[in-house]
């Protein structure tokens, strides 16, 4: 292979585990957006996502089109349920607490997880074959343009739903300033229940698509919660376009990184760009420096 | 229409409302006026809910909302026009005005409310105009227009309008106020909050002087532009110029 098809090749790769820290990171926007926390058992999500669908698949032997949708269902339950039994109930809870929480859930469920699919890596095998597809020398994987279309599809659905639709626009209007849209007569709890179930589901996909790639074990989620919490960091918190293309860079640099310098500093490559970024830019590559004051973190 | 009895509110620790009785009469406009930090704004927010400590009794047509969620209290009829505006300002005029109607969405009523839009473009041509706008991009008297424009949308029974002139040029603040008057027309009844008291006094029936808290002085707005501590106080006459 020639240095371009090489190059190229890192570009995919990097492409694919991209696209998963950018669906994590829009993740963490939409829940950020509505409730101005961080929710920190989004990489969880993507775990739970991975290993109910292994669990349909490989136990229940249900084709992919049919375990997919029940995969991601499930994990929207259990974000749904998590937000309804920890967050819910609360009155007037203070961020800090609210993220305090999201850990202790973030820990419990990657506890049960650990109990009902085991310690051990999972495997699901790729959804069109592992026939490598030649673009230019470089190889692509058919599971890779899964990934790609599903962060596509996530993009688009995610724009016409908070652009096109009265509950997407409730919902950006409660980002925006919660007592005006309780004056509408918009209730924000429910929209925080509904970004919990949106995220969770965005997770989900991010977790299904990618696990034939990466494998998937118990606690997986954590470090593909951290790369898509920088994402949404780098691309400027609550910014989704951000997000996108800062998680598709993190992705790139990070698969770059691993095949010219060496693979034991992959992780330290994409975090070392994120705080170069921060320090010129602290509001993040979209974010804008005036909102960033006005943010709680 | 709305009766609030013995209404005390609280920040904190600190005792906004000392006991407020008014009453606002079906198809009127009643205005509440006083000086900065007396308290009227903190009665519409308590009526509208946005205030959650307090005690006494706001009976609208004889039922007790004090207490619900603001997001209840605006599907019995009661909208507050917030004191800033308060607009989504990142989104459209006319995604504001949808907004507005968001407790009507679920009956189902898209014709009804596309009517309504057209009702308040009729209101404020300048919305129509400019509905394609996102709403922090429109200039303070538009935005003012379409804070009273997004209220209506709810279709209330019952408008609570925080300081609708202020920040606004006279001639603007004048056009707000014949708006008003043209809602009257429309018999929707109305609780004004003003630091133009004067302008206030005109196109309501009847006014409540807040002082610290308490309601110091009421009566018929024809009585309030006569009387002597009022004129002093907030028309800007000297003890002098009412001797004379």
């Amino acid at each position: 292979m020639d240095a371009l098809a090489i190059t190229l090749q890192y570009v995919f790769t990097g492409v694919a585990i991209g696209s998963i820290y950018a669906m994590v990171g829009l993740g963490f926007n939409i829940i950020y957006n509505c409730t101005g926390i961080i929710n920190f058992a989004q990489g969880e999500f993507v775990m739970l996502g991975g290993m109910f669908m292994v669990t349909l698949t490989t136990v229940w032997k249900l084709p992919v089109g049919i375990a997919f949708p029940i995969a991601v269902l499930l994990v929207v339950l259990v974000g749904i349920g998590f937000e309804r039994i920890a967050i819910h109930p609360l009155k007037n809870p203070s961020v800090l607490v609210l993220i305090m929480i999201t850990i202790a859930g973030s820990i419990l469920i990657k506890g049960l997880a650990m109990f009902a699919w085991g310690k051990e890596a999972r495997y699901l095998p790729h959804f069109s074959g592992e026939t490598p597809i030649n673009i230019m020398g470089a190889t692509i994987l058919p599971q890779t343009l899964w990934v790609l279309a599903s962060l596509l599809t996530v993009v688009v659905g995610l724009a016409y739903f908070f652009n096109r639709t009265l509950i997407g626009k409730a919902m950006r209007a409660c980002a925006h300033n919660p007592d005006a849209a309780r004056l509408v007569g918009i209730s924000v709890k429910q929209m925080v229940t509904l970004s919990f179930g949106l995220s969770s589901g965005i997770g989900a996909i991010a977790g299904v698509v990618i696990t034939p790639i990466i494998l998937m074990d118990y606690q997986r989620g954590a470090m593909l919660a951290l790369k898509g919490f920088g994402a949404a960091i780098l691309g400027g918190l609550g910014s989704a376009p951000g997000a996108v293309l800062a998680g598709l860079l993190i992705g790139i640099l990070e698969s770059l990184g691993a095949g010219y310098i060496s693979s034991h500093y992959k992780d330290a490559i994409a975090l070392i760009v994120l705080l170069g970024v921060l320090f010129v830019r602290p509001g993040g590559l979209l974010g804008s420096a005036d909102v960033q004051r006005l943010k709680k973190f | 229409m709305l009766k609030v009895q013995n209404l005390k509110s609280y920040y904190g620790r600190l005792q906004a409302l000392r006991g407020i009785s008014l009453h606002v009469g079906k198809g009127e406009i009643v205005t509440l006026i006083g000086a900065n930090g007396a308290g009227k704004s903190t009665i519409l927010n308590t009526v509208a809910g946005l205030v959650s400590q307090n005690e006494g009794k706001i009976l609208l047509e004889g039922k007790d909302i004090r207490g619900l969620a603001p997001e209840r209290i605006v599907r019995h009829g009661v909208a507050l026009v917030p004191e800033g505006r308060q607009l989504f300002a990142p989104m459209t005029v006319v995604d504001n005005l949808e907004l507005g109607a968001y407790v009507r969405h679920k009956n189902g009523s898209k014709i009804e409310i596309r009517q309504d839009m057209e009702m308040v473009f009729d209101l404020f041509p300048v919305l129509k105009e400019r509905r394609k706008q996102l709403a922090g991009t429109l200039s303070g008297g538009e935005q003012q227009m379409l804070a009273i424009a997004r209220a209506l949308m709810s279709r209330p029974r019952l408008l609570l309008l925080d300081e609708p002139s202020m920040g606004l040029a006279p001639k603007i603040s004048e056009e707000i106020f014949r708006t008003i008057v043209r809602l009257k027309k429309q018999e929707v009844t109305i609780l004004l909050v003003e630091q133009n008291a004067r302008m206030a006094l005109e196109v309501a029936g009847r006014g409540y002087v807040i002082e610290t808290g308490q309601v110091v002085v009421q009566g018929p707005s024809a009585d309030l532009l006569r009387n002597h501590e009022v004129e002093r106080a907030y028309l800007g006459k000297t003890y002098e110029k009412v001797w004379e």
